[in-house]
């Protein structure tokens, strides 16, 4: 407790109330009295109101008019001493502002006339008066404002015009009213903001008394790290692939050869994918080997150029320098027909998945980057159906909260037949396609040595997508590469898939 | 997948019906068109006639025209059935001449005789054409095709390939007459280079040029670039010679196939093409062209209702098959053999796979019985082992309070090399050939730059920032098939008033102590047994000279230890480099080492 405030608590022992601090407490200045008041009401000791009375200082011009007296005397005393006086000899006798004024308001007082000679004359009222007794209002109210005193008796009119005249200047003196608080005393206990380990190890909380808190507020920001929300998007999909028996895809191998990521999904060498507008080659190294294994690129070979496990082929000539052409992988189905080609050696039914980048020369927009995560399904198994992908589809989306799925025809070189998914957007009041499926087709399979009952499934679709609509970001750049917000990575939350992932 | 503009009414006119826009949605949907755009709402305030954009397959070139896409959903909806393309009597030749095995060896022919177009269906041939050129005939390169009035030229026609200065005609749409290499030089010309520009590279450096020409050596085309105009057709011609030369034959064939169906429905003799006689003795592939005879392919019902989860008789699936426009007879010897005839305008079916597709749409794919044979029961998942260890250093780095950022693997050169105070060894990064901006010219080998450029996007965050990133990078290796291989690492940066090099050292700690690693004093020498410790390195010029430290691990006893990282505060030019006005201490480490 300083000084001030025990000097306080005391006066008001003593007076029981304190009516104006001003008066007691001269020398402080409002702002003093008002924090120790605060501090003081905080404990309950005391309560105060606050008065604020307004206040007029006379100008350097009010004060001249206070000694000298007003304009409208001078004027009058100067033309019973002349007689009379021309009207234009007014501002030169008194100079502008005096002689201005004084004529306006003698006029109106009614001190003053003109006569037929267009001069100014004592008005027959003011003929036998001394002026000596003649009362001087403006003089008599700027005397009142200095004194301070019954100023409430001062009409507001005239203070007003005295203010625009700029002969007093308004001002405000703030003083407190002050009566005990319901715990009064001359003694101040502190209160403890916070409980400590020492009160808690020798009892002392039992005495003491605590601060009340501020429980409308928010706490303090805490450091912290985070996982990036792709990254957490990307965990809730292998939580689902794991759930269904899904082993993960060594999928950490961007650089493909245009034998795996084209020709062994029979994509003929002409197609517009492997076109460099849309395929990052590389220069730096140039050239691929031919796939290990031989028979499997003769029986690709064969495929493409004149047809062989029931296909009439491509017919064209297949040309091993383009396989040896060497790629960013476009889709993770190159690391998919790696697994597959695997697979041959023992074929059984199998569950793979990826979920990790691919590249594509493609413009930089809003929604499309040169590399993006593509999650990618793989499923084998004997006789399956299509009515089992469909199925298999459903509960594989159901398990991120996406249900009512509806399948569209449509074209892949390395699936058939191909089914696009949608499913229906409250947000958006239509269906959207969420992912692309499809069962392999048989050259490709049958090229790797598998056996013709073992069909396998295969399903992609973006990361990015789906984390976009999650958390509503609009542009796919704010969300993966450098130009990511590192507070919007700090604040993000979990993600759950499984909770309204379409909201 | 291409997209094709149709004129809605004239469409639903062909069908015989007003749809309202989510019926034709629905239809498109269940056939595997997609309707794009409808701008029937836009055409009100132009004034224009309202038109649908489709997007069809790729795969579907019949589909790329109004002709088409009507012709194939009427037999979806089985309000039509499909036409029985003929041949009439041919009644000129084209002579191929060997000289063409240079530049375009094949070529091929056939006539719309008696035809009668109006502006719409000669807007539809021109931009079929169009569509053709730049999809399945990848811009003209492997297959282009020309049309003329026959009736202002004479056959027999003959292919030949000849010097640039031999070939002189008036192209089409233009008055002066021009040698083939003035030509090139013309459409090289900065008002051409966009239209007739873009094929020039096709033929330019060729000694001989490919051109098609009359029995008066009247200049026919100049493909791939250009027809005469001499013989230009309008909407007025009766009688259409169609040209193609390709370097494919099997294009050249689909694409004759699908122009002749497609619009011989406008002759006075319906679905009637006739056939022109090409001689090509030099290879002995002389033959009549088009080849409109039937392909059949045999398909089990087997198969079909296997892959559909279905068990429909022969009947069932030749009704789905024919609502696709394809014919089934089931064989007379082996009951489970469907004959599915294909017709020609189907060249996209190349395997009974294709069939059992058709099948499936027939039968509708939202139709089919749900499977209940896959059961999650039988499988034993598994993480990749190296995204377990990542997952490792992603959870222990974000409770040590740092933020995981994830930039691109792509980056330019200087910000691989330069801008880290390191020169190009030509053994390490891999290069790509055709990249559309500077900022993707190599795969990074290091996740530095991507972290530092992800600081500089965030300056205006509070210090310090700290942020790691585990990803992969790339480095080449020729001993490999793909000659390159990626390599996980793990990478972390403190960026502040201070370099904090005891703090990132500290992070390092922390990690390696999650991976039972223990610091081991006196440089390795304190302990025999598995643990770090860092050693001043000036190697790496990336660090302020004296700051820098590689990171030495020793897996267990008796193993000799290896490098596998380093850490260091960053050198003030690299820190500039990067617009990053502040000092930061960084740590990268080979994450694989940890398997």
């Amino acid at each position: 407790m300083s000084d001030f405030q025990l000097e306080i608590l005391k006066k008001l022992d003593e007076l029981d109330e304190i009516k104006s601090t001003l008066a007691i407490f001269p020398q402080h200045g409002s702002q003093d009295v008002l924090s120790a008041l605060n501090s003081l009401k905080a404990h309950n000791k005391l309560e105060f109101s606050k008065v604020d009375t307004v206040t007029y200082d006379l100008t350097k011009e009010g004060a001249q008019i206070l000694n000298e007296g007003s304009y409208e005397i001078k004027l009058v005393k100067l033309i019973q001493e002349l007689g009379h006086l021309q009207i234009k000899d007014v501002m030169s006798k008194l100079g502008p502002q005096v002689g201005k004024v004084g004529q306006a308001r003698a006029f109106k007082n009614g001190w003053i006339a003109k006569n037929n000679s267009n001069e100014l004359e004592l008005s027959a009222k003011l003929q036998n008066t001394d002026l000596n007794e003649l009362t001087d209002e403006t003089q008599a109210i700027l005397a009142q404002i200095k004194d301070n005193s019954h100023l409430d008796t001062i009409d507001a009119k005239i203070l007003n015009d005295l203010k625009k005249r700029k002969l007093i200047a308004q001002g405000k003196i703030t003083d407190f009213h002050v009566t005990k608080g319901s715990e009064f005393s001359t003694d101040l206990t502190k209160l403890e903001t916070d409980l400590t380990s020492d009160m808690v190890s020798t009892n002392a909380y039992k005495d003491l008394k605590f601060k009340p808190y501020n429980f409308n507020s928010q706490g303090v920001q805490i450091s912290s790290g985070a996982l990036h929300p792709l990254n957490k998007v990307r965990e809730e999909f292998r939580q689902i692939f794991f759930s269904m028996g899904f082993t993960e895809m060594p999928s950490n191998q961007y650089v493909e050869t245009g034998f795996w990521n084209f020709d062994a999904l029979y994509v003929p060498q002409q197609h517009p994918a492997r076109d460099l507008q849309d395929t990052f080659y590389i220069k730096d190294p140039l050239t691929a080997d031919l796939p290990t294994d031989r028979t499997y690129m003769d029986n690709i070979k064969a495929v493409h150029e004149q047809g062989k496990f029931g296909s009439i082929g491509y017919r064209y000539n297949w040309k091993p320098e383009e396989c040896q052409k060497l790629v960013l992988r476009t889709h993770s189905t190159a690391i998919s027909a790696r697994m597959l080609h695997d697979l041959a050696k023992d074929p059984k039914p199998t569950r793979l998945f990826s979920i990790d980048r691919v590249f594509r020369n493609e413009a930089v927009d809003a929604t499309h980057l040169a590399e993006f995560h593509q999650v990618e399904g793989v499923l084998a198994d004997y006789n399956i159906t299509l009515g089992d992908l469909i199925k298999f589809m459903e509960e594989f989306f159901e398990r991120m909260g996406v249900t009512g799925l509806r399948f569209k025809p449509t074209y892949n070189p390395y699936t058939e037949p191909s089914m696009e998914i949608f499913s229906w957007h409250e947000g958006l009041q239509k269906w959207v396609e969420i992912g692309n499926s499809g069962m392999f087709r048989p050259e490709m399979l049958e090229s790797m040595g598998l056996p013709k009952d073992l069909r396998v499934l295969g399903w992609g679709l973006s990361l990015e997508r789906p984390t976009m609509i999650k958390y509503k970001v609009q542009n796919i750049r704010e969300l993966l590469g450098h130009k990511v917000s590192l507070d919007f990575i700090e604040t993000n939350p979990a993600a759950r898939l499984d909770e309204d992932l379409y909201e | 997948m291409p997209t094709v503009s149709v004129n809605k009414q004239q469409l639903f006119e062909l069908l015989g019906k007003n749809y309202t826009s989510q019926e034709f949605d629905e239809l498109c949907f269940e056939f595997g068109m997609e309707m794009d755009e409808d701008t029937t709402e836009e055409a009100l305030k132009t004034g224009e006639e309202p038109e649908l954009k489709l997007d069809i397959s790729a795969n579907r070139y019949d589909l790329l025209c109004i002709e088409g896409i009507s012709q194939s959903l009427n037999e979806y909806l089985e309000r039509e059935e499909r036409p029985d393309y003929k041949l009439s009597k041919p009644t000129t030749k084209l002579i191929i001449d060997k000289s063409t095995e240079q530049i375009r060896p094949f070529a091929t022919a056939a006539v719309l005789r008696n035809i009668k177009l109006n502006e719409k269906s000669y807007a539809s041939f021109i931009a079929l054409q169009d569509k053709l050129h730049a999809n399945l005939c990848r811009n003209r390169s492997l297959v282009a095709m020309g049309t003329h009035d026959l009736d202002s030229i004479e056959g027999p026609f003959h292919y030949r390939a000849l010097p640039p200065k031999d070939i002189k005609f008036v192209p089409l749409n233009q008055t002066q007459e021009f040698t083939g290499d003035k030509l090139i030089e013309f459409y090289k010309s900065p008002e051409q280079k966009n239209n007739i520009g873009r094929y020039v590279h096709i033929i330019e450096d060729s000694p001989v040029f490919p051109v098609i020409m009359d029995s008066k050596d009247r200049v026919c085309s100049l493909p791939p670039l250009i027809n005469s105009e001499h013989s230009k057709i309008s909407v007025d011609t009766r009688n259409i010679l169609i040209d193609i030369t390709a370097t494919d034959k099997t294009k050249a064939e689909i694409v004759l196939n699908i122009l002749t169906t497609m619009f011989s429905r406008y002759c006075d003799e319906p679905f009637t093409v006739e056939p022109v006689e090409i001689v090509s003795e030099h290879n002995g592939q002389s033959r009549l062209a088009p080849n409109f005879n039937d392909r059949i392919m045999d398909v089990s019902i087997k198969y079909i209702n296997s892959c559909l989860g279905l068990d429909q008789s022969a009947d069932e699936i030749a009704h789905c098959l024919k609502k696709m426009s394809l014919h089934a007879v089931q064989a007379k010897e082996n009951k489970d053999i469907l004959h599915v005839d294909i017709p020609v305008t189907r060249p996209d079916i190349l395997h009974a796979c294709d069939i059992m597709e058709d099948a499936a749409v027939g039968y509708g794919f939202n139709n089919l019985p749900k499977g209940e044979k896959l059961s999650n029961a039988n499988f034993i998942a598994k993480p990749l082992p190296i995204n377990k260890v990542s997952d490792i250093f992603r959870v222990a780095s974000s409770q040590a309070t740092w933020i995981e950022v994830l930039p691109l693997t792509l980056c330019s050169h200087d910000e691989n090399f330069k801008y880290l105070r390191q020169t190009d060894s030509n053994d390490t990064a891999v290069k790509l050939a055709n990249p559309k901006t500077l900022e993707y010219q190599v795969v990074r080998t290091t996740l530095l730059p991507g972290i530092l450029k992800t600081v500089k996007e965030n300056r205006k965050h509070s210090l310090p920032i700290k942020v790691f990133e585990t990803g992969d990078v790339v480095f080449k290796d020729e001993k490999l098939e793909r000659k390159a291989y990626n390599e996980r690492h793990w990478a972390a940066i403190y960026v502040g008033k201070n370099s904090g090099f005891e703090i990132i050292q500290g992070l390092l700690g922390k990690i390696m102590q999650t991976f039972r690693t223990a610091w081991i004093a006196d440089y390795g020498a304190a302990a025999s047994g598995r643990g770090y410790w860092i050693e001043e390195d000036d190697s790496v010029k990336t660090y302020f000279p004296g700051r820098g430290a590689k990171v030495m691990f020793r897996s267990k006893e008796g193993v000799k230890p290896e490098q596998i990282g380093h850490l260091g505060v960053l050198h003030p030019e690299v820190m500039m480099n990067f617009d990053v006005p502040f000092a930061a201490s960084f740590v990268e480490v080979n994450a694989e080492v940890f398997l």
